[in-house]
C-alpha cells in the first residue's frame, strides 16, 4: 500500500502548477546570473581577485564553467529550500486545508504510510529540483563558459584546483546539498502534520532556517554549544568539498547530523499524524 | 437471526471540556438502511468519524464486521466505502484520475472500464475526463457517491449525502441508496438531519440528541408507537370542536388555522371522529391522520 500511495502521491506532485515553480524559478535564476557572468563576469572576478594581483599572476581562463557553477550553488543553495518548502509544506496541510486528507484517511491505508509515501514523494521532488540545478550548472554552464582550473577563495585563503579534479567535488557537493534539502522537506513534511492550512507550514519552515543560520552566524559563546547540532549549520558542509585537503571527518559529521535530522522530523510527524483527530 | 455489521458501544468522546458525543449505542444489521438521526450538533459526524478512524474516542468500543475497530482498522476499512459531510476531491484532476486514486489505495483494483461504468451508474458519463475544479456541488456528491461504491465494499457510510443537492439529484440519490439495499443487498448507514429522507429510505435508525442516543429500533414500530395527530378541515369548526369535547371528553382538540382543528388519538378512533362529525351535520373538506417521524422525532428531542 506505502507504493500505491506514494504513486498516487506522485501524481499529485506532477498535476499541482506550484510544483513547476521551483523548476521555473530555478532556471530563470540560474540565467539571470549567466546573463550578469557572460556581461560583466570578467570584473566580478576581478573583485574577487584583486586583493591577489599584487603577489599572483593569474592566466588562461579563470571565468570558467567550473567558477560559475561554484558561484550558482554558492548564490542559490540559500534559496532553493524555499521552493522545495513551497511543495513539501503543503503534502500534509494542504490536504487538510482541501478536505482531502479525511477522503485519504477513511481508505485501508495506514496513517504512517501516508506519511512515509508524503515524504518519498517529497524526497523525489527535491532530488529532481536538485538534479535540475546540477545539469544547469554542470552541463549548460559548462557549454557556454568552457571548463578550466577552479579558484576557490575560503577563509583559508585562495585555492587553486586543476580541472580534472573538480569533477568528482560537485558530484559529493551535490550530494551534500542534496541531504539538507532533504532535511528542509522533511521539516516542512513536519510541520504540514501540525497544521490545517497550506501557508502556514511554508512560512514556519523558512523561519526556523532563518533563525536557526542567524543563531549560527552569531560570535556569541552561548549559542556555541548548540550551533554544531543546527542543520543549517550543515547545509553550507558541500563547500567542504572545495578544500585542500578535503576535510572528510567533518563532512562525514555533517552528513550525520543531517540524517539524524531527517529520522527525527518524520518520526515526529508520523507520531503527531497518527494522534491527529481529524475533524476537517 | 439478524447479523450484527457495526455495534457501537458506549461511545464518548470530549474535545477539551466538550462531551461531543456520550456514551451512544446502536447496532446495524446486515442489510439494514439504517437512518442515524439527530439535529444539527448531536454528534452524528462526531461518531461516524470515529467509527471510520478519523477521530480517537475516548472511551467505548465499535465493532465493524465483528472485529474491533481499534486492532483492525485497515482490514474493515477495505469493505467501508463513505461520503462524510461533503466529498473533497484533488480539484486540479479529473474526475477518473481521482477515482483511479483512491482506487487505488482502496483494497481492490478498478479498471478503466469499472471506472467508466460507475460514472455511468451515477450520470456523469462523459464527465470522466473534466477537472473536478469545474463541477457543481451536486456533481461531487454523484463522484463522492461513485468514490464510495467503485470498490464494492458491503458497508457503505453516508453523512448527510443530499446536503446541497437540487430536489431532483435528493430523489435520484435516494433512489439510489434504495437500489444498493434492494440489488445489491449492500448495507447502508444514512446519517441525515432531513427527517423525510430517513422516514422513506431507513428501516431502522437511531435518534442521537446532545451527544446520547435516545432511541433505537424499527422506524415503523418506532413511528407507530405513537398516538396519531388527526387534522380535520371542517366548516364551522367552532361548534365542531364543541361537539367533539362533548362527546369525547378524552380528547383535546385545538385550533390550528382557518378552519383546521388538531387532536391526538388513537387510529381506530379516526372513523368514529368522521362518522361522529358527518352525523352532527358538520362538512369535512379534508381528513389528514398525520403520523410522522417530524413529530415523533420532536417529541423525543424535546424529552
Amino acid at each position: 500500500m506505502l507504493v500505491r500511495n506514494t504513486y498516487n502521491e506522485f501524481i499529485k506532485i506532477i498535476a499541482k502548477p506550484r510544483s513547476y515553480i521551483g523548476l521555473g524559478v530555478l532556471t530563470a535564476l540560474i540565467f539571470v546570473i549567466l546573463f550578469a557572468m557572460k556581461a560583466d563576469g570578467t570584473s566580478f572576478v576581478s573583485f574577487v581577485t584583486a586583493s591577489f594581483e599584487q603577489t599572483l599572476s593569474f592566466n588562461g581562463n579563470i571565468l570558467n564553467g567550473n567558477l560559475i557553477a561554484f558561484i550558482i550553488l554558492q548564490m542559490l543553495i540559500v534559496h532553493i529550500p524555499l521552493l522545495v518548502a513551497l511543495v513539501t509544506g503543503d503534502l500534509i496541510s494542504g490536504e487538510a486545508a482541501m478536505g482531502t486528507i479525511r477522503m485519504l484517511a477513511t481508505k485501508p491505508i495506514s496513517r504512517t504510510n501516508i506519511v512515509l509515501s508524503k515524504f518519498i514523494a517529497g524526497a523525489v521532488y527535491t532530488l529532481i529540483l536538485t538534479l535540475w540545478l546540477a545539469f544547469l550548472a554542470l552541463i549548460v554552464v559548462k557549454w557556454m563558459f568552457g571548463t578550466g582550473d577552479l579558484i576557490v577563495l575560503n577563509s583559508s585563503g585562495l585555492i587553486i584546483l586543476q580541472e580534472q579534479d573538480i569533477m568528482w567535488r560537485y558530484l559529493c557537493s551535490f550530494f551534500v546539498a542534496y541531504l539538507a534539502l532533504l532535511t528542509v522537506s522533511s521539516l516542512s513534511i513536519c510541520l504540514s502534520a501540525f497544521a490545517e492550512n497550506s501557508i502556514g507550514p511554508i512560512v514556519s519552515t523558512m523561519g526556523i532556517i532563518i533563525l536557526f543560520t542567524i543563531i549560527g552566524s552569531m560570535d556569541v559563546t552561548v549559542f556555541d554549544s548548540i550551533k554544531k547540532f543546527l542543520f543549517t549549520t550543515h547545509m553550507a558542509s558541500w563547500r567542504s568539498f572545495f578544500e585542500d585537503p578535503v576535510k572528510m571527518k567533518d563532512i562525514w559529521q555533517s552528513i550525520i547530523i543531517l540524517v539524524v535530522h531527517n529520522i527525527v522530523l518524520v518520526a515526529i510527524a508520523i507520531i503527531k499524524f497518527n494522534k491527529k483527530d481529524i475533524t476537517s | 437471526m439478524d447479523e450484527p455489521i457495526i455495534q457501537v458501544k458506549n461511545l464518548s468522546k470530549k474535545f477539551g471540556t466538550f462531551e461531543a458525543v456520550k456514551d451512544v449505542s446502536f447496532t446495524v444489521n446486515k442489510g439494514d438502511v439504517f437512518g442515524f438521526l439527530g439535529p444539527n450538533g448531536a454528534g452524528k459526524s462526531t461518531t461516524i468519524r470515529c467509527m471510520l478512524s478519523l477521530i480517537a474516542p475516548n472511551s467505548g468500543t465499535i465493532a465493524i464486521f465483528g472485529k474491533n475497530l481499534a486492532n483492525h482498522r485497515t482490514q474493515i476499512l477495505k469493505n467501508i466505502g463513505c461520503i462524510i459531510e461533503k466529498p473533497d476531491f484533488y480539484r486540479y484532476l479529473s474526475a477518473e484520475k481521482n477515482l483511479e486514486m483512491f482506487a487505488r489505495i482502496s483494497g481492490r483494483d478498478s479498471s478503466k472500464k469499472e471506472i467508466q461504468e460507475m460514472l455511468e451508474f451515477v450520470g456523469l458519463d462523459g464527465r470522466g475526463k473534466d477537472k473536478v475544479k469545474g463541477f457543481s456541488h451536486g456533481m461531487k456528491q454523484r463522484l463522492g457517491i461513485a468514490q464510495t461504491l467503485l470498490h464494492k465494499p458491503d458497508l457503505i457510510i453516508l453523512d448527510e449525502p443530499t446536503t446541497g443537492l437540487d430536489p431532483q439529484g435528493i430523489i435520484e440519490v435516494r433512489n439510489l441508496i434504495l437500489r444498493l439495499k434492494t440489488e445489491q443487498q449492500k448495507t447502508v448507514l444514512l446519517s441525515s438531519h432531513q427527517l423525510s429522507e430517513i422516514e422513506i429510505i431507513a428501516n431502522r435508525m437511531v435518534i442521537i440528541n446532545k451527544g446520547k442516543s435516545m432511541i433505537e429500533g424499527s422506524v415503523d414500530a418506532l413511528v407507530n408507537e405513537q398516538d396519531l395527530l388527526l387534522q380535520i378541515n371542517v366548516s364551522d369548526y367552532q361548534n365542531a370542536m364543541q361537539a367533539i369535547e362533548l362527546e369525547f371528553p378524552a380528547l383535546h382538540v385545538k385550533h390550528l388555522h382557518g378552519s383546521i382543528i388538531e387532536m391526538a388519538l388513537e387510529k381506530e378512533m379516526v372513523p368514529t371522529i368522521n362518522y361522529f362529525l358527518v352525523n352532527k351535520g358538520f362538512s369535512i373538506h379534508s381528513l389528514e391522520p398525520k403520523r410522522k417521524l417530524e413529530d415523533f422525532f420532536m417529541k423525543i428531542i424535546q424529552e
